[in-house]
């Protein structure tokens, strides 16, 4: 196990090294003069000259790539341009936010996604699972952006059930969770679809191996079989998935952000673009990639400490 | 199924013939057909998608306009039909250069040497470590926002996931009697992997790939709706729904047009992929 | 006093794309209290469908099951899914075939074994305690401490021993043991054996010992039946089916056996030929395609001879076949 987690703790890393130079890459790779793209047309040629100096984008592109490590390892990801704040600082102002609408999209999507693949599992072949099936597919399919503006037209503006925008009042548990309601329906949406679906597969697997039939013919009742003998099995892949799902979420949270005009990471960037505060876009997408990329590293570990196979091998 | 002689397949059993015969692959195809006319017959409903009528704004839906008017007096519709021109010519576009890359690819890290094989799947994994919204609004950020840029971003978010089942599938044929057989008689790598490998990647990939034209579909509207993707007045679903949020206030009706084909494409294109695959490939159910 | 298990002209079919297999037809069986009765068989002779219909696990497309399963006293054939489920497990218990997946991955043996005792009112370490007591009668070194591991950390032999003694831990009436040999190299096979019937005799149940090993069968069972394609063709005691076969079949399974109990095998060896197409079930005897004593009356189903009490086997020519 301890190796294990070294061995994923070592990948992870290797791989947010290489995300992080690839993003790097692209501004060179990109043909074309990011300053002025970055500063609009109507820069004056000596203001380029300055921001390129600025974000030392006249060096060669290694010494850039060095020194940008350098910089990033020691935490400094770069000046907020327009409040001359730490980048840091900026979109760790954010975090929680996005944080709270990524969590409670898992919570409620595993709350209903999981017993539904139970269930579709269960009566495998029936209408119901059919239409469990069918549902999954279709709320997988379905753009989370869709689904908020389809869900904050009805139920904000024709209904007027929920709020439309912010986040709700600091200090204001409940008004902010009130705020959380609609956002998270369309960032869970889909992963109701995908929990049911892989649960359901992990699910049929598991019932149909030897000792699920051992524990029938022991008289265990369905119910013990299903939710203490072949779920803790069958909960192992989908909590990988979840890992990996949060990436997915943190696609979807960047709509939901926008749409709802709730603060956090995703409208934090969005806004970022449209006012050219390139720092702050760049640290706040290295920040949610490093972010997705300890999640999976989680997930995975997770899934590891959940199986006692993987975990005694020390 | 394939071991049947020719002479008894009947319409009824041809591949076709049992996917309309399951309602989610009737569903699919009926879907998809909706949207590959409607692109076809976009310039027939009689209006411009771009020319403005200021004093026909906000009009609801009526026989003239059959999903109403937006905020510069637009008719929706035609502005939808024209939408799926730009969904579909992305989607086709963006999935054949993911197909060749993905296949390319994928085939030299299966059947190169380790060192390359190792570095390809490094940058195939950090590439795959971006949320793709994040991959597009970094990318965006350099280059501007252009159709070009869409494409770009959806190669770069599917290429990986399929040179990663191409690379597996080549590795495990590399070591099938026939290419061992081949290698033996000195025939070069190009023409095992062109004449012994490809052909056999060929079929699983088209099914990965066309199981992802809604997600391809869904990048571009996303980006257009985030101003990243085309420039307006280029009528993208994205765009028509970003035009419809923004006057979300005054009339439901540009929201809900830009919403709808979106919803019809990715629904159609799921329900029909996931028949095919399971129609052609039960082995790539990854259930997922 | 009436026999323990008491199956009586049992058919079992499953639907197929191809139309009805009729797996099992007009199957009778005994079973005497404290009894050990071994099935001899080929893999597809109906084995499992006999087991799974008696313990009550047929599979989701079974078809039409037909006849009488009796234990002591209750029909067995549609009782209700809680009326059997109680049996299970309680009264009738089995060990499977293949122990290295017979057992929970994720759950350590002591929750396994304490999660089967959920019918007793007792206490979690009342029930741990008997657990050990069981893991020692099989044998189990140092049955305390390893009642906390996972499956995984014990090997092929030991999970089989703990299915073992997983099925005596209730003191069941009847044991039945699916080929529990099968998977395991020939020493082990002996012990296990072995094991087995000391178990029984302290426990007193009756055993239905399902193999294909003449040798195990041979050496553990009073009574023998013989099962080929859905039926049983001949049966009788140890000593009849191996020293007086009197269906050809039987007489083919002793003559392709060499090593009796010294070596261990896989498959029997074959006798020529194929099973016959069960959904298509042929007239007349059901052997006839690959019968050696083959003549003009096999068209017609055989009687049931006995040959002498006790002993019957389902050919025409039971009487005529003596041992050379």
């Amino acid at each position: 196990m301890l190796l294990y987690a070294l061995k994923r703790l070592g990948l992870a890393l290797i791989i947010t090294a290489v995300a992080l130079i690839l993003l790097i890459s692209m501004i060179q790779l990109i043909p074309g003069d990011p300053a002025a793209v970055l500063l609009g047309p109507l820069a004056s040629p000596e203001m380029r000259e300055m921001f390129r100096q600025q974000m030392g984008l006249d060096q060669p592109a290694l010494v850039q790539i060095a020194r940008f490590f350098g910089r990033v390892l020691t935490g400094d990801l770069g000046t907020d341009v327009l409040t001359n704040r730490s980048v840091l600082v900026t979109v760790m102002e954010q975090v929680p936010f996005t944080l709270a609408l990524i969590f409670a999209s898992i919570t409620w999507s595993a709350l209903i996604g999981i017993p539904l693949g139970c269930f579709a599992a269960l009566y495998r072949g029936s209408l119901a699972d059919r239409i469990v099936g069918i549902l999954s597919v279709s709320s997988i399919a379905l753009p989370s952006f869709v689904i908020a503006i389809y869900g904050l037209l009805l139920f904000s503006v024709k209904l007027g059930w929920f709020p439309t925008i912010g986040a709700g009042d600091r200090g204001a548990p409940l008004d902010q969770l009130y705020h959380l309601v609609l956002p998270s329906l369309a960032v869970g949406l889909g992963w109701v679809g995908y929990l049911a679906r892989m649960v359901r597969a992990s699910m049929l697997e598991v019932l149909s191996e030897n000792h699920v039939r051992m524990a029938r013919a022991f008289g265990l009742e369905e119910r013990t079989i299903t939710y203490r003998y072949a779920l803790k099995i069958a909960i192992i892949p989908t909590v990988v998935l979840l890992g990996m799902g949060v990436g997915n979420m943190i696609s979807s949270a960047v709509f939901a952000e926008i749409v709802f005009a709730r603060p956090g990471v995703g409208k934090l960037i969005f806004d970022a673009i449209s006012t050219r505060n390139y720092p702050v876009v760049m640290g706040a997408v290295m920040i949610t990639t490093g972010f997705y990329v300890l999640c999976t590293l989680i997930a995975d570990l997770v899934a590891a400490g959940l199986d006692p196979r993987v975990r005694s091998t020390l | 199924m394939s071991d049947q002689p020719f002479d008894t397949l009947s319409f009824r059993d041809s591949r076709l013939g049992r996917i309309l015969r399951e309602p989610m692959g009737l569903l699919g195809i009926g879907l998809v057909l909706l949207i590959v006319l409607g692109a076809l017959f976009a310039g027939f409903t009689g209006y411009s998608p771009s020319k403005l009528a200021m004093r026909d704004r906000f009009h609801d839906p009526s026989f003239a306009h059959l999903l109403g008017t937006d905020h510069l007096g637009r008719d929706l519709f035609t502005r939808v039909l024209h939408g799926a021109r730009i969904a579909l010519g992305v989607a086709f576009v963006a999935t054949g250069i993911s197909f060749i890359g993905g296949l390319i690819l994928g085939m030299i890290a299966g059947y190169g040497p380790r060192w390359l094989d190792s570095l390809l799947l490094l940058l195939f994994d950090s590439l795959r470590a971006f949320p793709t919204v994040m991959l597009a609004l970094a990318l965006v950020t350099l280059t501007g926002p252009s159709l070009a840029a869409v494409v770009l971003v959806v190669v770069l978010a599917t290429l990986p996931g399929y040179a990663r089942v191409v690379r597996a599938q080549t590795m495990s044929l590399k070591t099938t009697e026939f290419v061992l057989s081949a290698r033996s008689l000195g025939a070069p790598s190009w023409r095992i992997l062109a004449v012994h490998i490809m052909p056999n990647l060929i079929g699983p990939l088209v099914i990965l790939v066309s199981m992802d034209i809604p997600v391809v579909i869904t990048i571009e509207a996303g980006m257009s709706f985030l101003g990243l993707g085309v420039r307006p007045p280029t009528p993208s679903w994205g765009a028509i729904l970003n035009d419809g949020y923004a006057f979300i206030r005054e009339s439901a009706w540009p929201a809900i047009a830009g919403g709808l084909p979106i919803i019809i494409a990715t629904l159609g294109f799921t329900f029909l992929g996931e028949t095919l695959r399971d129609h052609l490939d039960p082995r790539l159910r990854q259930d997922g | 006093m009436s026999p323990l298990l008491d199956i009586k002209g049992l058919s079992v079919s499953f639907r197929t794309p191809r139309g009805d297999l009729k797996a099992l037809r007009d199957v009778a069986l005994q079973v005497g209290r404290g009894e050990i009765v071994g099935i001899i068989g080929e893999s597809g002779c109906g084995k499992s469908t006999l087991i799974n219909a008696i313990i009550g696990l047929l599979p989701a497309n079974t078809g039409a099951v037909k006849g009488h399963i009796g234990f002591d006293g209750q029909e067995l054939v549609g009782l209700p899914i809680n009326a059997m489920r109680k049996l299970r497990g309680e009264r009738i218990t089995t060990i499977f075939q293949d122990p290295m997946t017979a057992l929970n991955p994720v759950l350590t043996i002591g929750a396994q074994m304490t999660a089967i005792q959920y019918r007793r009112r007792a206490s979690t370490s009342e029930k741990r305690r008997r657990a050990i007591e069981f893991l020692e009668k099989v044998r189990m070194p140092d049955a305390a401490r390893r009642l906390d591991q996972y499956p995984h950390q014990f090997s092929g032999g030991m999970r089989q021993r703990i299915c073992i003694a997983m099925a005596l831990l209730t003191e069941p009436d009847l044991l039945i043991a699916d080929e529990p040999t099968t998977a395991l190299d020939a020493t082990l096979e002996v012990q296990v054996i072995h094991l087995l019937r000391e178990l029984q005799r302290d426990i007193g149940c009756s055993v239905l010992f399902i193999s294909h090993h003449l040798g195990a069968v041979a050496e553990l069972c009073g009574r023998v039946a013989i099962m080929y394609a859905g039926e049983v063709v001949e049966q009788g005691t140890a000593g009849d089916i191996f020293r007086d076969p009197r269906h050809p079949y039987t007489r083919k399974l002793l003559e392709c056996d060499p090593g009796r109990i010294t070596e261990r095998q896989e498959i029997l060896p074959t006798i020529p030929g194929e099973l016959p197409d069960l959904v298509h079930v042929p007239q007349g005897c059901i052997f006839r395609d690959r019968c050696p004593e083959r003549f003009a009356l096999c068209g017609e189903r055989p009687p049931e001879v006995t040959v002498r009490p006790g002993h019957q086997a389902a050919c025409h020519k039971a009487r005529e076949l003596v041992a050379s």
